[in-house]
């Protein structure tokens, strides 16, 4: 079982754990070094996009279906926007991380935490779902 | 970088352009880098020497490979140019120095966020703490922006496949 791409496909199968960890990293180290929801987001986009991109877009579409991508997309959002309100129903104004916890600093952290998985999901849910569709217009052309 | 923008210009075989522009956005994350803006420069490796250059790819994949050369050459659009380039030039020389203290940046809101954003947030990384706590409904509105490009995506792209493959089983049902 030696196809051309062996060389490829072994590597792509080694670097795609870092770059996810890395994601991750960059995701809930945002705090303390450069990085957030933003960044984590697109690069756990590409550890997927170059899952895609080496092992086809067929396997590639069982791991994330366009359902899982969708709910990715639309819940970050919700989460981001639900801190907010949450925050509301705990007396304070919306986004106001304070009044999510009885210390500040520590109501602080949990909102900024929050709110950046929330820009993360959605930031990766709309990166791998507009490349899966990109490349799903392609192959519906070609047939 | 002005080597890079000038042959992306001047170059025709698309995929080519698609590697320069990527090339591009790397070497502008390494100038933030420079100016020690790491999350600024964060970003934009990552998604304008990422994500694009593979979108870019995508896109060739669907289109061609080539760029149509004009038959004409039109001098309109260069006028536009050299007038917008020209006043942005005019503009930045109003501009404060980089790095200069008595900026009008370093004056208003910024002291107190660097002052006491360790008391109020407590995350070591301000940057953070402005973009998820002080400017909340900023991040919020981008979040936003990011979601409606995807639907919009999908709205456009995604839905005319779907009505193809439709017209296609109202073909075979004739």
């Amino acid at each position: 079982m030696m196809s051309p791409q062996s060389i490829l496909r072994v590597v792509s199968k080694l670097l795609i754990p870092p770059i996810l960890l890395f994601a991750l990293y960059v995701q809930f180290h945002g705090d303390f070094g450069p990085g957030g929801g933003f960044q984590a987001g697109v690069i756990f986009a590409s550890a997927f996009i170059l899952y895609a991109l080496v092992f086809g877009i067929e396997t590639a579409r069982k791991v994330a279906p366009a359902w899982l991508t969708r709910l990715m997309l639309a819940g970050g959002l919700l989460l981001y926007a639900g801190v907010g309100v949450v925050a509301m129903i705990m007396g304070g104004d919306y986004l106001d991380y304070s009044a999510l916890r009885a210390d500040p600093v520590a109501g602080q952290h949990l909102g900024i935490l929050l709110i950046e998985f929330g820009v993360g999901t959605t930031v990766a849910g709309a990166m791998i779902s507009i490349f899966l569709i990109f490349d799903g217009r392609g192959r519906e052309q070609e047939s | 970088m002005v080597v890079t923008a000038y042959t992306l210009v001047r170059i025709r075989s698309l995929f080519a352009v698609a590697m320069l522009s990527g090339i591009y956005s790397l070497v502008g994350a390494s100038l933030y880098l420079v100016m020690d803006a790491v999350d600024v420069a964060f970003t934009e490796a990552a998604v304008g020497a990422g994500i694009s250059t593979v979108l870019m790819l995508g896109t060739l994949s669907l289109t061609t490979r080539m760029e149509k050369v004009p038959k004409k050459v039109s001098p309109l659009p260069l006028v536009i140019v050299t007038v917008t380039g020209a006043l942005l030039i005019y503009a930045s020389l109003d501009m404060p120095y980089y790095g200069d203290p008595s900026a009008p940046i370093h004056h208003n809101v910024s002291i107190r966020y660097v002052e006491k954003s360790g008391e109020e947030i407590g995350v070591p990384n301000i940057v953070t703490s402005i973009l998820a706590s002080y400017r909340g409904y900023d991040t919020l509105g981008e979040t936003s922006v990011i979601f409606t490009a995807a639907i919009g995506v999908m709205a456009l792209i995604g839905r005319s496949r779907r009505r193809k493959k439709l017209s296609d089983q109202d073909g075979e049902d004739a």
